[in-house]
């Protein structure tokens, strides 16, 4: 019989290779056997980790993205209901969202998603979300960032605003504001005036640990 | 000596077709998709681009005038009515779940089920007209309620059969048809008109005619991109079966749809196979062999595919040398120039690569230094066509006057 350790290597293992339903088998196993549920999310969030990584490497793309979040969903659904209180440790607060007039969501849950996994507590005002929103939430959840996403060319207007209004309610010292979207570049970032761009999901993450902690 | 609008009209369109035969022409074509760029810049509200007929032909012709290119591309004759009356979900436009200022935006959903890929490979027709259709319109919803349509063949109980037109619900869905087929029919034969008049102007259009990869038929308009992320693991056969049906419709439709308009040219807008999408591997199997066949189906029948490589394909490049040498042109938005150059400066003609965002919130001066740029280094020897990266809708018209008579000044090629 395999020892306790190399079951948990397995298992992180196959959630980081997408292996489904040997991952869910494995689980209902480990959770009929009494194991403990909070071992368990921790070792999801362990081969999330190694999704993230691979991802920066350039070995998963969206696909395996939204797969390990599919898996991921699973395992929770089946260890939530056994845990009673999710003492999970964070660290920091990022507040994200589609830009006014834009309703597009891809990009900015593939950034949510990749900072969940590296450790960020995210909240998402959804899509086209007004400047008025952004200001709203920055001052009840206190973040130490603040994520503008948007896909088409619309969005730098959104972004311009959004960035002027935070300035306006005075809270443009209080937060980095990031911004992220399949056209942005350099010469939108000047013109918007957020601190930095990212050109993809792990660009996002890099600024937020760069910016919070938890980063090299 | 002036030049009449029919000498202009086969100087700009032979520009073209010689830097697609990767063949030097007098100066760098320029080729521009304005989205609703007319509307903002003659005045109009976008929302009434889509419900005020004669108003956005005008501004548009006012607009193609003024900018003179070599080549245009749209303007989309979308009706805003036609959509109001179908009760269609999968679009949003202006004034109707978006801003009345800006362009209209597509609503992906799960519209087809991960289930559901057996009733529509076993019965493609069936499955559209009582199931997707159903999901995508709000009027169309009683669609369901038909019979199987294969029910219909037996045609020595057509009363039985044909009351079902006769219901209530069925007939409100056919009066709705017929009244947004006449109104779409105006939108469409404007269109035509539009291109006509054009042409006797001078300008040529790239004509109206669209096919779209296959990955991304199923991924934009049926299973939505989780979904189609999540087939590629969990149902990889019946993805690549439903891919291999749509490949050969989308040839056949495509084609006979220019032949039709007499306009030998194909738009292809690519969406989902980027670098940013999905890896080689998946872009190798589920991306790549269709869009392939794809293009060269279109071209065995005597077209020119007009693709659009949205995104980032720098790490695909070398696929693109599989393509049939001098009869397509590719427009790139992210890509690196100056390497798909060097890798399919022989292969295939070379367009886009001007950051709409320099259009947008640029300088003059750094708008010409990129432009100089790409006419230098990708201009070289031919083969390219200048161009923006992807849609024209929020430019800012003085900067895009600059990058225009710029390239047309600086674009010259020394005989």
């Amino acid at each position: 019989m395999k020892s306790k350790k190399q079951n948990a290597a397995n298992l992180v293992e196959l959630i980081a290779d997408l292996n489904e339903e040997e991952a869910l088998r494995i689980v209902k196993q480990k959770l009929d056997a009494g194991e403990d549920a909070i071992e368990i999310l921790e070792m999801s969030r362990d081969a999330l980790t190694i999704v993230g990584e691979r991802f920066k490497n350039g070995e998963y793309f969206i696909p395996e993205l939204v797969m390990a979040g599919e898996i991921f969903r699973k395992i929770s659904e089946l260890v939530k209901p056994k845990i009673k209180k999710a003492e999970i440790k964070r660290l920091g607060k990022v507040v994200i969202g589609t830009v006014q007039h834009d309703i597009h969501d891809l990009g900015k849950d593939i950034v949510k998603f990749m900072l969940e996994i590296n450790g960020f507590e995210v909240h998402d005002l959804g899509v086209d979300v007004p400047p008025e929103k952004f200001v709203e939430a920055i001052k009840k959840i206190k973040p130490q960032v603040v994520g503008l996403s948007g896909l088409l060319t619309l969005a730098f207007e959104s972004m311009k605003k959004t960035v002027e209004a935070i300035e306006k309610a005075g809270l443009r010292s209080k937060v980095k504001i990031m911004i992220g979207g399949a056209q942005v570049d350099e010469y939108i970032l000047k013109y918007v005036g957020a601190d930095a761009y990212g050109k993809n999901a792990m660009e996002a993450v890099e600024l937020c640990k760069k910016w919070i902690g938890g980063g090299k | 000596m002036k030049k009449s609008p029919e000498e202009s009209y086969q100087e700009r369109i032979g520009r073209i077709y010689d830097a697609i035969q990767l063949k030097v022409p007098d100066r760098v074509p320029i080729y521009l998709g304005f989205g609703y760029f007319a509307a903002k810049y003659v005045g109009m509200s976008v929302e009434e681009a889509f419900y005020d007929l004669n108003k956005w032909f005008l501004a548009n012709k006012k607009t193609i005038m003024e900018f003179k290119p070599d080549m245009y591309e749209g303007p989309d004759f979308k009706s805003g009515l036609v959509m109001e009356i179908l009760g269609s979900k999968i679009v949003r436009w202006p004034g109707h779940g978006v801003s009345s200022s800006h362009t209209f935006q597509f609503v992906e959903g799960e519209y087809m089920k991960a289930d559901e890929y057996d009733a529509f490979l076993d019965d493609p027709s069936d499955y559209i007209i009582r199931t997707y259709l159903p999901r995508v319109c709000k009027t169309l919803e009683p669609l369901k309620n038909l019979p199987p349509l294969w029910l219909f063949l037996y045609q020595d109980t057509p009363t039985a059969l044909f009351a079902v037109f006769g219901n209530a619900e069925i007939s409100a869905v056919l009066e709705s048809l017929l009244k947004a087929g006449r109104e779409a029919k105006k939108w469409v034969a404007a269109g035509e008109a539009f291109d006509k008049e054009m042409a006797e102007l001078g300008f040529p259009t790239v004509g109206r005619t669209l096919a779209m990869a296959p990955f991304d038929v199923i991924s934009a308009f049926f299973r939505g991109i989780r979904g189609s992320m999540l087939d590629i693991y969990r149902q990889p056969d019946k993805l690549l079966e439903a891919i291999e049906k749509i490949t050969q419709w989308m040839i056949d439709a495509t084609v006979a749809t220019a032949k039709k308009s007499k306009i030998p040219r194909v738009l292809i807008p690519l969406h989902r196979g980027s670098d940013e999408f999905m890896s080689p591997k998946h872009f190798e199997t589920f991306y790549w062999p269709s869009l392939k066949k794809l293009i060269s189906g279109l071209v065995n029948a005597g077209l020119t595919p007009f693709i659009w490589f949205e995104g980032t394909y720098t790490t695909r490049l070398e696929y693109l040398t599989e393509l049939p040498k001098g009869k397509v042109i590719g427009f790139f938005e992210k890509t690196d120039m100056i390497k798909a150059k060097e890798i399919l400066g022989d292969i295939m003609c070379i367009g886009g690569g001007m950051p709409v965002s320099l259009l947008q919130v640029g300088t003059p001066q750094q708008i010409r230094k990129y432009a100089k740029k790409l006419i230098d280094k990708v201009g070289e020897g031919g083969g390219f066509v200048m161009s923006a990266g992807s849609a024209l809708d929020e430019a800012n018209p003085q900067l895009l006057k600059i990058w225009v008579d710029f390239t047309k000044q600086y674009g010259k090629y020394k005989r």
